[in-house]
């Protein structure tokens, strides 16, 4: 069967030299697959090219088994900054996808309206992002990516600039709105801990150029409870991705 | 196609009204009033907001006023004290007096000044949208009007008057190419400014939703370079008057740069300071007028509230 999404060997180079080289990855229909791994390794880079506002020099990029390598608009994106656009209210910075495919303000509004309730946001509709605490604001980045309406979502370090507890409870939340929405998930961390919170395959992606050294997969039933989290298994999934991580960071 | 449609239920999910599914609704409901509790008042935010209008209020007036009443205080005395003679120094007093009796006069030629200054702004606002979105898309053209633009800025304007008026005569032609000449230039500079300041990654989002180029100026470009502007519009529409009265000294029919030269080859240094204050009002409050507007216009943008 072909995987809803997917890449082959993308390599993309930076002046001359590889920043990824030779990525392959795939996503199944509904799955949530993180991409784990230090500062720097191109994962950003990586998650240009498969959102297509960058080309590969090599590889390519297949959603349903058809190529998009280079298209943009197929795949919704958050990067990893919220963007919340400051001179839009939340609401004109949610329809932004909308308007963009040609919708007029009026419509995009009443479409985005009933979405603000699940995602808490009810009431802000008219504030301005500054108005917003730092979980609102990744919040209504992530409504405004789901309104680019694709079944494929990637997602850039989404968590990463909360603070511990709001990200804790995010992640349930996410789990919930994802499995919802009918979402597949790819999304870069570096926390190991929300690699396995979150995901069914992790790939690691280390060295310069980012290559993927490991692919863990973590057969565990989401969403993952304290008692999951806090088992043997969990502990033993834990130290192969740090076996991974330091294996590679070994070898340089 | 079908992936779309099918999508779009998925997105409908979410909502409460997707009554087929009432169990999972009902859980929903609870997930919602969890994440509820993680938000702040909405009532705590509207005072926040409600105290910095307040706290833009608070800025202390009542130096600046005190110490012009002082001075004003100060010509009149040194002008009612016989050290210089009346004809050279008029008192506050008669300055206010010769403002009244001319009064209907001066604002025939305010009239003809503000109009000559609104062409000549509205013209450089254009020409800089144009100018500095051209000049975006082009390195070559940035690259090479750039040093002309300033070289273009060097050129004094009471040099530049005389020679608008040889070439086309004492209507308003010379007075609006003028203005539009010493006007441009700063909203052209903060536009290109604020373009090259639009954050790469908001610009890459709007790339991955598939937006053209348009789309990028309308909803990312544009709106980033605002402030920038707004501070070239406030300095340009100083200019936009210096400039009109500059024009009209070198002659014309009408407007408060004629009716300086008038009352200065009369002697009649009352009328000259009335004159004077006025120009310097009519500055001022175009000055507060695009502070407000843009206020109004951004209310996003805080470095305009003073306060904070």
């Amino acid at each position: 069967m072909t995987p809803l999404f997917a890449c082959e060997h993308v390599t993309r180079c930076y002046e001359g030299a590889p920043v990824v080289d030779d990525v392959s990855l795939t996503l199944p229909a509904g799955g949530c697959v993180s991409l784990l791994g230090p500062s720097g390794v191109g994962k950003t880079t990586l998650f240009h090219v498969l959102a297509g506002v960058d080309t590969p020099d090599a590889g390519r990029v297949l959603l349903s088994g058809e190529e998009i390598t280079g298209v943009a608009g197929r795949v919704s994106y958050m990067l990893q900054k919220d963007l919340l656009l400051e001179y839009r209210t939340v609401l004109d910075n949610a329809i932004l996808p909308l308007v963009i495919r040609g919708e007029t303000r009026a419509r995009a509004r009443a479409h985005a309206a009933p979405f603000f309730a699940p995602f808490g946001l009810s009431g802000f509709e008219r504030k301005y992002p500054y108005q917003l605490s730092g979980g609102m604001r990744q919040r209504a980045a992530l409504l405004r990516t789901c309104l680019m309406n694709n079944p494929v979502i990637l997602l850039d370090e989404p968590f990463s600039s909360l603070d511990a507890i709001t990200r804790r409870q995010m992640h349930a939340w996410y789990l919930d709105i994802a499995d919802r929405m009918q979402l597949s998930t790819l999304f870069i961390t570096h926390d190991v801990d929300e690699a396995i919170t979150l995901s069914d395959t992790v790939y690691i992606l280390t060295g310069k150029p980012g290559r993927i050294t490991r692919q863990i997969d973590i057969p565990a039933p989401r969403p993952r409870d304290k008692a999951f989290l806090l088992s043997l298994d969990c502990a033993q999934i834990k130290q192969d991705i740090l076996k991974a991580i330091d294996a590679a960071a070994n070898a340089t | 196609m079908r992936k779309k449609s099918q999508n779009t239920t998925a997105l409908s999910n979410l909502l409460p009204r997707s009554g087929n599914k009432k169990q999972e609704s009902g859980l929903w409901a609870a997930g919602a009033a969890r994440v509820n509790t993680l938000l702040p008042r909405s009532g705590n935010k509207k005072q926040e907001f409600g105290s910095r209008a307040a706290g833009a209020a608070r800025v202390r007036r009542w130096p600046s006023l005190l110490l012009a009443a002082a001075l004003v205080l100060l010509w009149q005395g040194v002008s009612m004290s016989g050290l210089l003679p009346a004809f050279l120094l008029p008192s506050p007093v008669r300055v206010v007096f010769a403002f009244a009796e001319d009064f209907s006069l001066l604002m025939r030629h305010l009239g003809v000044t503000l109009l000559e200054a609104a062409c000549g702004l509205a013209l450089s606002v254009a020409a800089a949208f144009v100018l500095a979105i051209l000049m975006d898309n082009s390195a070559l053209l940035r690259q090479s009007v750039t040093p002309i633009l300033l070289f273009t800025q060097t050129v004094p304007t009471v040099a530049l008057a005389p020679l608008l008026v040889l070439w086309m005569g004492y209507g308003a032609a010379p007075k609006i190419t003028l203005i539009f000449l010493t006007c441009f230039f700063p909203m052209t500079i903060g536009l290109l400014g604020g373009f090259a300041q639009a954050d790469t990654d908001a610009i890459r989002l709007l790339q991955s939703m598939g937006a053209d180029r348009r789309q990028i100026y309308r909803y990312i470009k544009l709106p980033s370079a605002m402030p920038a502007f707004a501070s070239g519009l406030k300095i340009s529409a100083t200019y936009s008057i210096v400039g009109a009265v500059i024009s009209e000294w070198l002659g014309g029919a009408a407007g408060l740069g004629v009716y300086m030269t008038r009352v200065r080859k009369s002697y009649s240094f009352d009328k000259m300071f009335a004159v004077i204050l006025l120009v310097s009002a009519l500055s001022v409050a175009l000055v507060a007028l695009v502070t407000r507007l843009s206020r109004r216009l951004m209310p996003w943008d805080r470095s305009s509230h003073p306060s904070s």
